[in-house]
């Protein structure tokens, strides 16, 4: 039986995700530094809260509230035997949600990354990384959960890792990158880079794509190297909603409601077909981005210059794919054998 | 490469094995770094030499092309595992023989931040160019910064931060110091994911680095600039 991510695809040509989670919660009076993921269990109501502003704006997908429950990061908050616990309450709440929504409506355990830097450059081990995702994916699984969602990842390796662990649950997935290093992720994984790797998988995900980053301009940036790649899974595109700006003591992003309507036609245009928002994504984005996509037609795919005309100008020149690849600038002498 | 011929360092002259050194540093390769040092010492060269003119001169290619988009991460921390390696002969001898110091910098994430890998790279980047630093780790409030600062007799404070909930918790630490009549004893550099120049200049910080070629690059000028 298809799971109910793929069977939403069946029906639709897009899907609106969800939002920020983090944003949401500190406006909730979440501490910064806290673990958000305390509130599974300690402020249920409040994550059922967040949840709903993401279905009542019209997200046909949310993720849950689980970034951070991965043994590695809950131990930051001595949290780390609390693993399973946490991630079957995040997932509980968020089935209570989606069942009284009225709709179909997708529930995707959200797996963040795991902080460490993989070995052979730091010390976290493949076998490692694996375990401790299918510790949370198992735990995802059992709260009731629709498919897992792996995001913000820069490295490679991690990626895979969080493939292998959800082919161990047994569970339909995701997985985005976050790109936000001179168009590249962290560890400089291009566009085109993860299409590949993606399309290589043994247990290949419903959709790929790009989460965080910069800004709207080079997250699209990023789905149109993945639409060239000539990618058969369906593309994911989470943009921020703008950049942070710093005010009075206080940081807001700039991206208002209008810009993200504008992102999420364009992020359509350019051939992705799950679309949300990050960081300072708020319901009433969400509100006009949904609007935006039900009322406006789909358009030809847009170039770099319509994208930073509407949205605002890249981060970097290139993004290292296509033509443009700075190609190293340093002769080798020799090499030894 | 095995059609290649294997290199032995220790017939190489200085100045062919000073580049091969540069080469290996950039390739991450930290057994022959240590090999390298080592042949250099045998040599007579003075440990204040083998680091300027072998090992952060090779790091200094390696955070350019990081800067310019050419290597990116991974090969950094690998060209910074090597370097370690170099550095862990060179270390004691410096102190040994009164070698000049690039300067002293303490770093950490602030309060309420967890995420630590800007400023190991940072840290690593720092090290890498020949400074000292004592990276003391995530989730620091204003008090600790500053006995830190202290306590290493610190000439430039570094603060990192990955949220924008916690990058306004700098501007604490820079009303700390200024509290205390300390702002003037240090240099303050910040950095981060969400950070900008606007923001750096907005808390009264000294310097906002992009990323830790920048942070090297910015360390050495400022303390060029406050020597002069």
């Amino acid at each position: 039986m298809a799971d109910a991510l793929s069977k939403l695809l069946e029906t639709r040509d897009w899907l609106l995700a969800d939002g920020a989670t983090g944003t949401n919660l500190f406006n909730m009076g979440l501490s910064s530094g806290d673990a958000p993921e305390l509130w599974n269990v300690d402020e249920a109501d409040k994550i059922r809260a967040l949840y709903r502003g993401a279905v009542e704006a019209g997200s046909d997908i949310f993720l849950t509230n689980s970034f951070g429950g991965n043994a590695s990061r809950l131990k930051l908050h001595a949290a780390d035997k609390r693993v399973r616990e946490l991630n079957i309450a995040a997932a509980e709440l968020g089935r209570e949600v989606a069942e009284s929504a009225g709709r179909p409506v997708v529930v995707a355990g959200s797996v963040g990354p795991t902080g460490e830097i993989m070995e052979p450059m730091g010390t976290l081990s493949y076998a490692t990384a694996v375990e401790m995702f299918h510790e949370q994916a198992e735990a995802l699984k059992e709260g009731g959960a629709d498919v897992l969602w792996v995001e913000t990842i820069s490295a490679p390796e991690e990626f895979k890792a969080a493939a292998d662990a959800f082919q161990r649950a047994e569970m339909p997935w995701c997985g985005t990158m976050s790109f936000d290093t001179a168009g590249r992720t962290m560890m400089g994984v291009t566009s085109a880079a993860m299409a590949e790797m993606v399309d290589k998988l043994d247990y290949k995900p419903v959709g790929f794509g790009a989460n965080c980053g910069v800004g709207a301009s080079d997250l699209l940036r990023t789905v149109l190297g993945f639409a060239a790649a000539g990618t058969e899974t369906p593309i994911i595109a989470k943009g921020n909603a703008g950049i942070p700006k710093y005010e009075d003591g206080h940081i807001h992003y700039d991206g208002t409601p209008e810009l993200m309507a504008d992102y999420a036609v364009l992020a359509r245009d350019c051939g992705a077909t799950i679309i949300g928002g990050c960081c300072g994504t708020m319901p009433e984005h969400l509100r006009a981005m949904r609007e935006a996509l039900e009322t406006r037609p789909r358009g030809e795919r847009p170039t770099l210059d319509e994208i930073a005309a509407r949205l605002g100008g890249f981060s970097s020149a290139s993004d290292g794919t296509g033509d443009d690849v700075p190609a190293p600038s340093r002769q080798r002498r020799r090499r030894r054998g | 490469m095995s059609d290649e011929e294997d290199i032995i360092l220790s017939e190489l002259d200085d100045g062919e094995l000073v580049e091969q050194m540069q080469d290996d540093l950039y390739d991450g390769m930290a057994e022959e770094i240590v090999e390298g040092v080592e042949i250099l010492l045998e040599r007579g060269w003075v440990p204040y030499d083998i680091l300027t003119k072998a090992l952060v001169a090779g790091m200094t290619v390696v955070g350019n092309d990081f800067r310019d988009g050419i290597l990116f991460v991974p090969e950094v921390l690998l060209a910074a595992k090597a370097m370690k390696a170099g550095m862990a002969i060179l270390k004691p001898l410096l102190a040994e023989t009164g070698a000049p110091r690039m300067g002293k910098m303490v770093i950490g994430t602030v309060k309420g931040d967890i995420h630590d890998i800007g400023q190991n790279l940072v840290t690593m980047m720092m090290e890498g160019a020949g400074f000292e630093v004592k990276n003391i780790g995530i989730n620091n409030p204003a008090e600790e910064y500053i006995a830190a600062c202290k306590e290493f007799n610190a000439d430039i404070l570094g603060m990192s931060a990955l949220l924008t909930t916690t990058m306004p918790y700098m501007k604490i630490v820079i009303d700390e110091l200024k509290e205390q009549g300390l702002r003037d004893d240090y240099i303050v550099m910040v950095g981060g994911a969400p950070l900008n120049e606007e923001f750096g200049t907005a808390i009264g910080a000294d310097a906002y680095c992009k990323d830790a070629a920048v942070a090297v690059e910015m360390a050495k000028q400022l303390i060029a600039a406050k020597a002069a």
